[in-house]
């Protein structure tokens, strides 16, 4: 596994964690403390922690079950918790939806791909870029210079964000039609066109072939920087999580077992043991 | 990227397909204006125009609904029957106050019945948009009986004090001795004195077309049909669910309004039976043959299921017969694997031409 050069310094922040020096004058952009769901009578995720940093690019990573998803379902409202608080880029989310929470600047690509299959690529695009296209129906319907201005913006817009993964050339093709791996890329442009301040990917790399996952990689690092968010990704792919990622955070049965930087993660035995199982016997 | 992907033209399809669909209702008007210049038209034939106009209207609003919504309605023609009746209503009132042109009095009550339809589609609307699939369909479906029973036991007349409204017989109005009853019960509107004309039928297709299709064009359009397509991702992108599945909910009611107002003020006597399940569903067949979410094909399904009864009327014993046969075979030809294949075919060699190939 790849050791990254340039390790990140981290600070502490007042709150749940530690976030990059780099991003220490600015505030958490995502800060979650004692986060917690119960299904009935199973507790899915419990006391989960996290502050992620301005432009950090944070990891979560665990066996399967082990509440993963569960916890970007929290994170961007499509559960509401049972405990604990969420905060976004300073706001409180609680009674907030899924929709608000993305208005507030939290995105998100699904692991089970959820295109709008019977519209085109850049429509997908525009979807994302709805609550920043400044015209009302009244407008659309009498097709009022308004509408004409605005949707010219939106289609540069669109095509500008898909350039991104080099997929301008797509727009017009249904987005059902996609390959595999386009569909994933085309899913994390949406969320982006959304404008978010942290964007969550899920099991981005799924599918992915050594080289496309490369790219990928570099697309990350990439979007981090030219749109200046934070990143946080499920991946199961210790490559690309070892790769990018400044921080990671290990789950299992719904707790945090690890935090850490990828080299203290690699040497963590409570990690090693949640993949590998229990060594010795008991 | 190494994948082979074909791309169309750089041709704006919308747009493309929309002015087929104007140019589909002109030549449909112009035809008709020919026959009917040259003598040609029985008058059976000729009954069936503003009918035909309404159906249309009431198939491309149901259309908005099921096709780029997504949501199954099978409440339709109790929007109808609101807009007819609150028309019949309206028209009626100025009839007695002395408005005799036909073209103001179609105006008002088409704008009122509209209006009125809208009304019904929001307080429909706001318990019944929380429901999903089935559910949805069996709220609608029990809409549309439960507005065709309150019209049932309405009675309406009116007078120079103005409207007056009774729910259990005319002598409750509180009617003066010279005013008029516009709306007698199970009987229904009677007395109507017709105001709507071909050419206003034809107006308002084309309107209510405008409007679909700039809609559907535009950032309204594209977030009703992220629901349609995928909800939870529309809510993940920010998308107001309930907003924009309200606003194409209470649009279509609008539009099934106005188609009701334009077909209750053709006819002399309109009996609230006459907007029962069946004709919900009568629109819904229309939809679906002509394929769920294309205008082009409810407008020609519409057109074509309306005068086929017609047509049929000497064959009388088995007309009825005939009409369910031809559905079954449109069922058939549009779902059947091989002739779906040999429709992509088609189209594609029609594509390959025009569009070039890239990539392939």
């Amino acid at each position: 596994m790849s050791n990254n050069p340039n390790e990140t310094k981290y600070v502490e922040v007042p709150g749940p964690g530690k976030i990059p020096e780099r991003d220490k004058d600015k505030r958490p952009v995502l800060e979650a403390s004692h986060l917690g769901i119960d299904f009935g009578g199973l507790t899915a995720v419990d006391e989960f922690n996290i502050a992620i940093g301005a432009t950090e690019i944070g990891g979560l990573i665990g066996p399967n079950g082990a509440g993963k998803t569960t916890v970007f379902n929290l994170l961007t409202k499509v559960y509401q918790p049972t405990r604990g608080v969420i905060m976004l880029d300073g706001k409180d989310t609680h009674g907030m939806n899924t929709t608000q929470a993305n208005q507030a600047g939290i995105a998100r690509t699904f692991q089970n791909i959820r295109l709008f299959d019977k519209l085109t690529v850049e429509e997908n695009v525009k979807i994302g870029l709805h609550n920043s296209i400044g015209y009302h129906l009244p407008s659309a319907v009498l097709r009022l210079p308004g509408y004409w201005k605005e949707e010219k913006k939106a289609h540069d817009k669109a095509l500008e964000l898909l350039d991104i993964f080099d997929m301008a050339d797509l727009a017009d093709v249904k987005a059902s039609s996609l390959p595999y791996g386009a569909q994933r890329r085309l899913e994390i442009v949406r969320a982006l066109a959304t404008n978010p301040k942290v964007l969550l990917l899920d099991e981005p790399a799924a599918g992915m072939n050594p080289s496309e996952t490369e790219e990928l990689m570099n697309n990350i690092r990439k979007i981090r920087d030219t749109f200046n968010i934070a990143v946080l990704l499920i991946e199961h792919d210790m490559k690309l999580v070892m790769g990018i990622c400044e921080n990671i955070i290990v789950l299992n049965f719904g707790k945090i077992i690890a935090k850490g930087t990828p080299i203290e993660i690699q040497n963590n035995p409570k990690v090693i043991e949640a993949y590998l199982g229990s060594q010795g016997e008991e | 990227m190494g994948e082979k992907i074909r791309l169309l033209g750089k041709t704006n399809k919308h747009s493309l397909r929309g002015l087929i669909n104007y140019g589909i209702i002109v030549v449909f008007f112009a035809v008709i204006t020919l026959l009917k210049s040259a003598g040609l038209l029985t008058n059976a034939l000729e009954g069936q125009l503003i009918p035909i106009c309404a159906y249309i209207i009431m198939a491309l609003s149901l259309n908005l609904v099921v096709g780029i919504s997504g949501e199954l309605s099978l409440g339709h023609a109790g929007f109808m029957s609101v807009g007819a009746f609150s028309g019949i209503i309206v028209a009626g009132a100025m009839k007695y106050s002395g408005v005799n042109a036909n073209a103001p009095r179609l105006i008002v009550a088409v704008i009122v019945g509209a209006i009125m339809a809208g009304i019904a589609g929001i307080l429909i609307g706001i318990p019944v948009l929380r429901l999903r699939g089935d559910y949805l369909a069996i709220v609608t479906l029990a809409f549309g009986e439960i507005i065709k029973n309150i019209l049932n036991c309405l009675y309406v007349g009116v007078d120079a004090k103005g409207l007056h409204f009774s729910v259990t017989d005319e002598a409750h109005m509180d009617m003066a001795a010279n005013g008029t009853t516009l709306v007698r019960g199970p009987m229904g509107a009677v007395g109507v004195s017709k105001a709507s004309t071909f050419i206003a039928g034809i107006i308002l297709i084309i309107l209510v077309l405008f409007v679909i299709q700039n809609m559907v064009n535009s950032r309204t359009g594209r977030a009703i049909m992220a629901i349609r397509d995928n909800r939870i991702a529309a809510e993940a992108s920010g998308i107001n669910v309930t907003k924009y599945k309200m606003i194409a909910f209470v649009s279509s009611a609008v539009m099934a309004g106005a188609a009701g107002v334009l077909y209750g003020l053709n006819y002399s006597t309109v009996a609230p039976k006459k907007f029962d399940f069946n004709t919900s569903i009568l629109v819904l067949v229309f939809v679906v043959l002509g394929g769920i979410g294309n205008m082009t094909g409810s407008i020609i399904a519409a057109a074509v299921l309306t005068v086929l009864p017609e047509l049929l009327r000497q064959f009388q014993d088995y007309r009825m017969l005939v009409y369910a046969i031809v559905l079954i075979l449109v069922m058939i030809a549009t779902n059947n694997e091989k002739i779906r294949a040999l429709w992509k075919r088609v189209a594609k060699s029609f594509t390959r031409k025009k569009g070039g190939e890239v990539n392939e």
